[in-house]
C-alpha cells in the first residue's frame, strides 16, 4: 500500500475504507516458529487478523509472548514461516510498515533527562507524525499526568512512566496497528479504563491491536477479540 | 478523557526524523554536560602529561606533538563511543528507532553527527591551545586543527559501526576498542602525517585529500553498516 494512503486517512475516511477492506486480512502469520536459546517456543502458528480485531496473546512466563510481539513489529525475524502485512512480507516493507505501527514494549522508552512532554513529542515524531505542544499536552493530561508534563522523566513513578509511553496512543489514530507488551502492568484502575477506551476507539475505527495480558481484556461485546495461548 | 480528540496528522519526511533525533541527542548532551566535559578533560590531561613527562626538549616535543594529540583524541572519542547506542538500548528507545518511520541509516547518521558535535569537534577546537605546549610553529597548528576537523568525524563514523556491533554485550567497551582502534590506523597515519609534513615544510594537500576521501566514503557506508549491525544486535 502506498505510504500516504495508509497514513493520511482521516477518521471518517478510514471507517469508509474499512467497509471495502472488511474481508481483506491486514496481518497474517503463516506457519511461524520461534526459537530462543536453542529451545523451540512455538511453531506452526497461523493467524489472520482483519480490521477492527484485537489479538490477545496469553501464556505462561517464557512462553514466547514478547518474542511473538517483536516478530509482529519486525524487530525479530521468524525462525520459520512468514509474516504478511496487507499481503506483503514484513521485512520487505520496513519503513512503509513502520509508519503504520505503534509499539509500546516492556521498557517505557523514555529518556530520563527529557521531560514527559519532550519524550512524547520525540516518540511521535520518530513514528512519522507530528504532534504540536498543545496536542501532546492534551494527550498527557488524558493519560492522567496533569501537572507532570514538564517534569523530567526521571522523577516519575513506574506507573507514570508507563502512562507517558501509552499517551502516544492518544496521538496514534492514523496508525493502523498497535502492538502493546503487557500494557496494563503498573497501571491503576483509572488508567486501565483510559487505556481500554483508547483500545476500543482504535478497534472501532478499523485498527488492529495486539497485546499480551494475563487477564481477559474487558472490551465491549461488539468488538472482536482473538485469543492465542502460547 | 477529554472528549476532544487531539490530532497528530501531518505526515513527516525522513529529514524530520533525522532532525528530531539530532536535536534530542544534543539536548541530552546539554543536560548531562559532565559526560562531555569528562572526555574533554581526559583529552587535555593526556596531552599535557607528555611534555611534563618528557621534559623541556623542544626538538623532540615538536616531532611528537601531532602523534600525541591524535592518539589522545582517539582515546577520548572511544570514551563516549561506548554509550552511543548502549544508553538507547538500555531504556528501550533503540527499539523505537528501529521501528521509526524514518530510514534507520539516516537516524544512525544523525546520532553520529550529534556525537561528533559534542566530542570530536570540541577536541579539535581545543587542540591549538594544547599544541602550544609542544612549541609547534603556527602554520603546523593550523594544519593540526584542520586535520582534526577532517579526521574526528571519521572517528564518530567508524566508531559508530563498532558501537552498533557491541550494543547489548557485556564488557562491550573492551571489545569495542579492539574492534575499532585498528580501523583508526589510516586516520591517525594521515592525520598526524599532515602535521609532520607541515613541520618539515612539505606539501600537506595529499594527506588532506586522503582524509577527505576517507570521510566521503565512510559518510556513505558507515551509517548503512551501523544500521545493519544494530538490527542484528537488537534481535
Amino acid at each position: 500500500m502506498a505510504r500516504d494512503g495508509g497514513r493520511a486517512r482521516t477518521w471518517t475516511g478510514r471507517s469508509l475504507a474499512i467497509r471495502m477492506e472488511r474481508l481483506l486480512p491486514m496481518l497474517e502469520l503463516r506457519d511461524v516458529a520461534c526459537v530462543r536459546g536453542g529451545r523451540r517456543l512455538f511453531e506452526k502458528l497461523n493467524l489472520t487478523l482483519r480490521p477492527g480485531q484485537l489479538l490477545r496473546v496469553s501464556g505462561v512466563n517464557g512462553a514466547g509472548k514478547t518474542s511473538l510481539l517483536r516478530m509482529l513489529c519486525g524487530l525479530q525475524a521468524p525462525y520459520e514461516g512468514e509474516l504478511l502485512w496487507q499481503g506483503a512480507r514484513l521485512d520487505a516493507l520496513r519503513e512503509n510498515f513502520n509508519c503504520q505501527l505503534v509499539y509500546v514494549g516492556h521498557a517505557a522508552a523514555l529518556k530520563d533527562d527529557l521531560s514527559a512532554l519532550e519524550n512524547l513529542q520525540t516518540a511521535v515524531r520518530l513514528g512519522g507524525t507530528v504532534a504540536g505542544a498543545p496536542a501532546a499536552r492534551m494527550a498527557l493530561q488524558s493519560a492522567g499526568l496533569r501537572g507532570k508534563e514538564d517534569a523530567p522523566a526521571r522523577t516519575l513513578s513506574q506507573g507514570q512512566r508507563r502512562r507517558v509511553a501509552l499517551a502516544r496512543l492518544e496521538l496514534a489514530q492514523s496508525q493502523a496497528l498497535w502492538v502493546l507488551d503487557e500494557p496494563f502492568n503498573a497501571l491503576d484502575t483509572a488508567a486501565t479504563d483510559w487505556l481500554l477506551g483508547l483500545i476500543g476507539r482504535q478497534l472501532g475505527c478499523g485498527g488492529l491491536v495486539v497485546l499480551t495480558s494475563h487477564q481477559p481484556v474487558a472490551l465491549a461485546d461488539a468488538l472482536a477479540q482473538v485469543v492465542v495461548a502460547l | 478523557m477529554n472528549g476532544q480528540v487531539p490530532t497528530a496528522a501531518t505526515v513527516l519526511s525522513a529529514w524530520d526524523g533525522m532532525r528530531c533525533l539530532f536535536t534530542r541527542d544534543l539536548r541530552l548532551a546539554l543536560r548531562r554536560r559532565s559526560d562531555t566535559f569528562a572526555a574533554l578533560f581526559f583529552f587535555v590531561i593526556v596531552v599535557s602529561l607528555f611534555p611534563l613527562g618528557i621534559g623541556p626538549e623542544p626538538q623532540l616535543l615538536r616531532r611528537m606533538a601531532a602523534g600525541v594529540v591524535w592518539v589522545a583524541a582517539l582515546l577520548a572519542a572511544m570514551l563516549s563511543l561506548t554509550r552511543l547506542f548502549a544508553d538507547d538500548h538500555q531504556d528501550g528507545t533503540l527499539e523505537q528507532l528501529l521501528l521509526s518511520a524514518a530510514p534507520l541509516p539516516l537516524l544512525v547518521l544523525a546520532k553520529m553527527a550529534a556525537h561528533w558535535l559534542v566530542s570530536g569537534l570540541l577536541l579539535a577546537l581545543i587542540s591549538p591551545l594544547l599544541a602550544l605546549q609542544f612549541d609547534l610553529p603556527l602554520e603546523a597548528v593550523g594544519v593540526l586543527l584542520l586535520s582534526l576537523l577532517l579526521g574526528t568525524p571519521l572517528l564518530s563514523l567508524i566508531g559508530g559501526i563498532g558501537a552498533a556491533l557491541t550494543v547489548g554485550l557485556r564488557g562491550g567497551g573492551v571489545l569495542l576498542s579492539l574492534l575499532v582502534l585498528p580501523l583508526y590506523v589510516p586516520v591517525i597515519i594521515f592525520g598526524s602525517g599532515a602535521v609532520e609534513a607541515s613541520v618539515a615544510k612539505l606539501g600537506v594537500t595529499g594527506h588532506f585529500s586522503l582524509l577527505g576521501a576517507m570521510l566521503a566514503v565512510s559518510l556513505v557506508l558507515a551509517p548503512v553498516a551501523a544500521a545493519a549491525a544494530l538490527r542484528i544486535s537488537v534481535e
